[in-house]
């Protein structure tokens, strides 16, 4: 009500005038596009199926009449298989709506007539959206448009989210539609089932049943099992009379279809129905091509023995970009925040504050934004793969290895999502169908070294391995902890989740040229998203650690050293003396108690109190960890010029063992705070976190042990 | 008893029957695997642990369990 009330000063002050529609289609026939041209909102638009998962609202004011379109998961057919047609059937058959747009690919007309037909023999107003009518053009497809409303009994209208064409016209129709009584529509069975469907309606008729739908709607329902309108009529005194004579009437269409399963019976009947249809009023005009551009570029890019490489490869260079392309702009990054510090320092003159800006949180914030460019490239990557339909070929590449660890084809997809972040990756497991295989991808994808893990291994990568080399290992990580990933997917398979297997039908999309404008706007969104984090969270916890590295104050201690630095007799040991001094300054800290008190803890791992530190505080967020280290490590380092940058403190103060175990628990262990409250919720339970970190946990130590001892073997 | 499985690449079938349980016969026929529907076998995955096969216009992948228990005839 409130957007209604909001939005009254601007058009047209009747609420009466208000026209809410509920926007249906198959999955990948642009609905989230022609949402987008229709009322220039944006959401995000992709082209793996799967998408829309919840359903979202748009609104927008045309001619007198306020909009609400609401935008409904992609549905193959009118049934509760997966969560998305569970959300889309509930929503027709429950909410409150006036009109449905069914959205339809021009170019699959047959196909998505599918849902249109079961569309219709709902008891509701429809307009068809002839979508994608330019792609349609191109290929020679010609729609008769006209024909095809008388045929039909609704209005069909051409539209294109592409090139905005007819949007007007649609939206003009809906309206019209709207003002005017439904017509019902045109659809007709074959011969045996419409004669049981002028049994029931004269059955009906004849006992003059009160209802709001039609009769001939009502024994439709009734044939195809309808639940909610057998419940209605299951109270009514006719009920007695009139069970006998649909048990009849579904035996008789089973008969007629040779198949026990009326749902099968009736499926064949609506297909039959739009070959109809399709035959009367679809022209081929030109002979299309043998092979289409999908097919062409499918016959590489699936290729039995050249795809999996093929794909690999992509990977590889995604991580190379990642690496090579984002190393360019971070040395002015580190400049401008090195610059910043210094400028807003000089005009603070209390020191304890000036720290506290200057080292707590410039540098804190420095150390996180310094990963930008990295971020955005892997995201570019992300959603190039997304939007350009080369996923679900992944999909269909990888099944047969995912699945003998338990997992599905589809879970790949949230799993690489994984990489740019958990949090879409836990919302994007959604597409998995059954819980098991959902729950089993959920606690998985942790092991998907996000975005933000990104920065600790960029970091220990430049401060081990020479920058030639850092590429390199990067991959190798993020590899490694996918395979890992895979190890435990199978163990938890075997104990855990045992059961039988989903069934993999999937539908591969069309290639499509990623839209430069979708992808800028997922990128931008996402960057925000973590500068946000940056500025907010970030600085927060920053200053947080600077201040438990910095207090309480030890004046015993700073009098003793400062007296030993000016009785120093060279300018070395002067040096020495600071550095010492602010060594022990931090062990007696707050973070330096709690980093002693739990060190024992992490000491068979070889980690140091400043290690150990840095790992709590990227329970938090995986971000802190470096901005942790980076105040920890500063405050620690030598004040000399040339070796004060956080990578060489890193290589000065870390053995190699260590720090292979520490790169191993960041690979394994929790996700951060926020990623961890999505997982809860989409695993649908607290106990499932607690699952989580127990799990995570013990694999994180556990592995980190092995790795720590055989690299100090090796060395 | 042919099924999708044996089929294949670029062979073209006609389906007789669906041995699946309702749930997934209901998932077949809604990506338009249903009696009499026409099939084009496109690709098999390494192993043909997964087949991908043409439904009108619409590609879909399968897994060879799937594909298994749809019965066809050759065109």
């Amino acid at each position: 009500m409130k957007e209604i009330v909001n939005m009254q000063g601007k058009a047209c002050p009747v609420i009466a005038n208000h026209i809410k529609v509920a926007l249906v289609g198959q999955p990948n026939v642009g609905k989230s596009m022609l949402i987008n041209s229709v009322s220039n909102s944006h959401l995000h638009v992709g082209n793996f199926s799967g998408v829309t998962v919840d359903k979202s609202e748009v609104l927008f004011d045309h001619k007198d009449y306020h909009f609400t379109v609401v935008d409904l998961p992609g549905t193959y057919a009118f049934t509760d298989y997966t969560i998305e047609e569970r959300v889309t059937h509930d929503y027709l058959c429950a909410e409150d709506y006036d009109i449905i747009i069914n959205v339809v690919d021009s170019t699959n007309l047959e196909k998505n007539l599918q849902l249109t037909s079961e569309l219709l023999t709902m008891s509701k107003k429809v307009v068809i959206a002839l979508n994608m009518s330019d792609e349609a053009d191109k290929e020679g497809i010609e729609v008769n448009a006209e024909y095809m409303s008388e045929l039909i009994g609704v209005e069909c209208i051409k539209v294109s989210a592409a090139t905005k064409l007819g949007i007007e016209e649609l939206i003009d129709a809906v309206i019209r539609n709207y003002e005017n009584d439904k017509n019902e529509s045109k659809l007709i069975f074959s011969e045996a089932v419409e004669e049981e469907i002028a049994q029931i309606v004269w059955y009906l008729d004849k006992h003059k049943y009160e209802a709001k739908n039609s009769y001939r709607n009502i024994a439709i329902n009734l044939l195809k099992n309808n639940k909610k309108t057998y419940a209605k009529l299951h109270d009514n005194p006719i009920w007695t009379e009139l069970q006998p004579i649909l048990i009849e009437a579904s035996s008789h269409i089973e008969l007629h279809h040779s198949s026990d399963d009326i749902k099968e019976a009736f499926a064949e009947e609506y297909a039959s129905f739009n070959r109809g249809v399709v035959a009367e009023v679809v022209e081929q005009k030109k002979q299309v091509e043998k092979k289409t551009l999908t097919e062409k570029i499918d016959n590489v890019l699936i290729h039995p023995i050249f795809g999996i490489p093929i794909f690999l490869f992509f990977m590889w260079s995604l991580f190379q970009l990642t690496f090579e392309v984002g190393a360019v702009p971070m040395d002015y990054i580190d400049a401008f925040f090195g610059w910043f510090g210094d400028a807003v320092g000089a005009t603070i003159p209390n020191d304890d504050v000036r720290s506290l800006i200057v080292d707590g949180m410039i540098a804190g914030v420095g150390a996180v934004v310094l990963f930008v460019p990295n971020i955005i490239i892997l995201f570019i990557g992300i959603a190039l793969l997304e939007s350009t339909g080369y996923m679900s070929r992944v999909a269909f590449l990888l099944d047969g290895f995912f699945h003998k660890f338990g997992l599905h084809g589809q879970s790949f997809i949230p799993l690489v999502t994984g990489f740019g972040c958990s949090i879409p990756a836990y919302m994007s497991a959604r597409i998995l169908k059954n819980d098991r295989d959902r729950l089993l991808t959920l606690f998985i994808i942790g092991f998907m070294s996000c975005g933000a893990r990104l920065p600790v291994y960029v970091l220990f990568a430049g401060a081990f391995f020479s920058p030639e080399m850092a590429g390199n290992i990067l991959f190798v990580i993020y590899i490694s902890g996918a395979m890992l990933g895979l190890i435990a997917a199978k163990v938890l398979k075997l104990t855990a989740f045992k059961g039988a297997d989903e069934p993999f039908v999937m539908e591969m999309p069309k290639y499509r040229l990623p839209s430069v404008k979708l992808i800028w706007h997922t990128v931008l969104t996402k960057t925000m998203m973590y500068l946000k984090k940056a500025g907010t969270f970030i600085a927060t916890a920053s200053m947080l650690i600077w201040f438990l590295s910095n207090y309480p104050h030890n004046s015993i201690l700073e009098e003793d050293y400062a007296y030993k630095i000016e009785n120093a007799i060279n300018q070395e040991e002067k040096v020495h003396f600071e550095n010492s001094l602010s060594t022990d300054l931090l062990e007696q800290s707050y973070l330096g108690r709690i980093g002693k008190f739990s060190e024992p803890i992490f000491a068979p791992l070889g980690f140091d109190w400043k290690m150990s530190v840095a790992l709590q505080a990227g329970l938090a967020a995986k971000e802190v960890v470096v901005s942790t280290l980076g105040v920890l490590y500063a405050l620690g380092a030598d004040v000399d010029e040339e070796n004060n940058s956080l990578i060489n403190a890193i290589s000065k103060n870390i053995s190699f063992p260590s720090a292979v175990a520490f790169i191993v628990v960041i690979m394994i262990y929790l996700p951060c705070l926020a990623a961890s409250i999505v997982f809860t919720r989409e695993a649908g339970g607290i106990k499932y976190f607690f699952y989580l970190l127990f799990f995570t946990s013990v694999a994180a130590y556990g592995m980190a042990f092995i790795a720590y001892n055989i690299t100090k073997m090796l060395m | 008893m042919k099924t999708l499985l044996d089929c294949k690449k670029a062979c073209r079938v006609k389906v007789l029957k669906l041995n699946a349980a309702r749930e997934l016969k209901q998932r077949l026929i809604s990506f338009g695997i249903m009696k009499e529907a026409e099939i084009e076998v496109l690709e098999h995955a390494p192993g043909k642990k997964t087949i991908e096969v043409k439904v009108g216009k619409m590609r879909i992948a399968l897994r060879d369990q799937e594909a298994e228990l749809i019965e066809v005839e050759k065109l």
